[in-house]
């Protein structure tokens, strides 16, 4: 009988932690529509295409090569991104170059976005520091396949 | 004229109770979503004009007319169609009971703010929810489904086990307020005890009024008590429709929980009655009276009693958010072990304590 008592209590209680979050989650979002600053939001939710949530410093986002200061791709197409890349998204033609120093340059350096899986080690593989995932590009949904495919051009954009 | 009086009260009872009907369904969403610190659905819109999602209901009732009607093939086909109409209309036509105010008095005639006064309106409240339960059990039987059979086979064994104690915990009620017109119940309740405390049915009635609470809650089929049901096993008696008749069996659900706010604050809260409002105004208990024209008493009571169910609606919508549901057999202990002897003892406690105070 006390237990069941108790019980009964603690069922109470439940329906009061509820009730607690329904009544302080409402009064800021009242105060929020009366135009009131506040230090708190009545929900965690952040509404997507308007409000957007900041991303880290370190998340990998769509790729961009980078250029040096003559403005030619960075890239030496030593294909050590190809040999590493997991999915096998990406194609580099190599071409000579006349500078001695740097040898190769790529004609063609091809990213299928659409087999990428984001891992980061072509960044991470790369010695001449040519191919970075910092554009904080997230929405790169497409209707067609085709436009997924990244070609030199739109990589070093 | 008397007609006309009359198929204005159907309407407006009925346009009413649809439209609360379409608005609990918002309420629900934003509910549960503010409870669990959410925003909740609040991107329909007409022309960018959102207003906190209030378009939602219609968003949902479009997308439900323009789906498929779709009867199984294996499925009885008449009373497939049948069930859903059998289940909304019982619970629909309870309406016509609900007290919503006093009398009006208009240009002489004095109009009973109640679309039919039955002398045995309880009754004929009871009855309606427990007949509801037969288009539970037909729509299992129809769609002939092994998971729908079993919905529908629970919801009768739910209905006898909660059904007893719903009826024997109003008997209290029904001895305190000698009648079983719910207009005149309401009015009994306008009386003060002592002279201040307001004579609702809940100080007469405590035990009463927490078993037929339950047994309610377990009338309305929802969550804690979602035996016909069931989402997280056996998807229930609507496992076989789709489009505007799965949309009805969702607005009986509704529905449901308005007549039983309805009838919670009719029995146990005083139904219309707002504390010391007499019908030409305030009498306040230490003494005084703030006189008030006609208009403004009834338009004082109409909102006490919206306010009263909409504040219910809020609580079973919290109960159904915030408790795990029972197991079937749980149910049957609760409703036969626990409620039944409680509403026995009640009945027994009540007349004690009458038969002292005569």
């Amino acid at each position: 009988m006390i237990k069941a008592l108790g019980d009964f209590l603690e069922i109470i209680k439940g329906g009061l932690i509820t009730a607690r979050h329904f009544v302080t989650n409402m009064w800021f979002h009242t105060l929020k529509v009366l135009g009131f600053k506040t230090g708190r939001k009545g929900a965690v939710t952040i509404q997507y295409p308007e409000e957007k949530k900041e991303l880290a410093a370190r998340h990998r986002s769509l790729h961009r090569l980078l250029r040096r200061e003559d403005g030619q791709p960075r890239c030496v197409s030593c294909l050590l991104c190809v040999t590493v890349c997991p999915s096998e998204c990406i194609l580099v033609e190599p071409t000579e170059d006349p500078d001695p120093e740097i040898q190769k340059v790529p004609v063609k350096f091809t990213i299928d976005i659409s087999r990428c899986c984001f891992c980061g080690f072509c960044v991470e593989a790369c010695p001449e520091d040519a191919i970075r995932m910092d554009t904080g590009k997230i929405e790169i949904a497409q209707y067609r396949r085709q436009d997924l495919i990244y070609s030199l051009d739109r990589l070093l954009k | 004229m008397d007609i006309v009086i009359i198929v204005i009260k159907i309407v407006l009872a009925l346009v009413w109770f649809l439209v609360l009907t379409l608005y609990l369904t918002w309420l629900e969403r934003k509910e549960s979503a503010v409870i669990q610190d959410r925003i909740g659905a609040n991107r329909a819109n007409i022309w960018k004009l959102r207003v906190l999602g209030l378009f939602q209901p219609f968003a949902d009732a479009i997308k439900m007319i323009f789906k498929e009607d779709f009867v199984p093939p294996f499925a009885n086909k008449f009373l497939h169609t049948l069930a859903p109409f059998l289940s909304f209309f019982f619970v629909a036509i309870t309406i016509c009971a609900v007290p919503f105010g006093d009398t009006l008095r208009l240009g002489g005639r004095a109009i009973n703010l109640q679309v039919l006064d039955l002398n045995a309106g309880l009754l004929f409240m009871l009855a309606m929810l427990s007949l509801a339960v037969y288009g539970i059990i037909l729509s299992g039987w129809a769609s002939r489904n092994r998971f729908t059979l079993l919905g529908g086979m629970r919801g009768a064994a739910q209905l006898i086990s909660y059904e007893v104690a719903l009826g024997l915990s109003l008997i209290g009620i029904i001895m305190v307020f000698p009648s079983l017109s719910l207009q005149t119940i309401v009015r009994f309740q306008g009386e003060n005890l002592f002279g201040f405390i307001p004579k609702w049915g809940v100080l007469l009635q405590p035990l009463g009024f927490v078993v037929f609470f339950f047994a309610a809650l377990a009338e309305t089929k929802r969550v804690p008590f979602d035996m016909p049901e069931g989402e997280s096993e056996i998807i229930g008696f609507f496992t076989e429709y789709g489009g505007l008749k799965w949309g009805l069996f969702m607005m009986t659900d509704f529905m449901e929980i308005i007549i039983v706010s309805a009838l919670l604050t009719t029995l146990f809260f005083g139904g219309w009655q707002v504390p010391w409002l007499a019908a030409d105004g305030f009498h306040w208990p230490w003494g005084g009276v703030w006189t008030l024209p006609h208009g403004i008493v009834i338009l004082l009571q109409l909102a006490s009693f919206n306010l009263k169910i909409i504040f219910f609606c809020w609580l079973q919508i919290l109960i159904r958010w915030t408790y795990p549901r029972f197991r079937y057999d749980q149910v049957m202990n609760m409703g036969w072990k626990l409620l039944i002897p409680l509403s026995l003892v009640n009945i027994v406690g009540t007349g004690v304590v009458m038969g002292f105070l005569k």
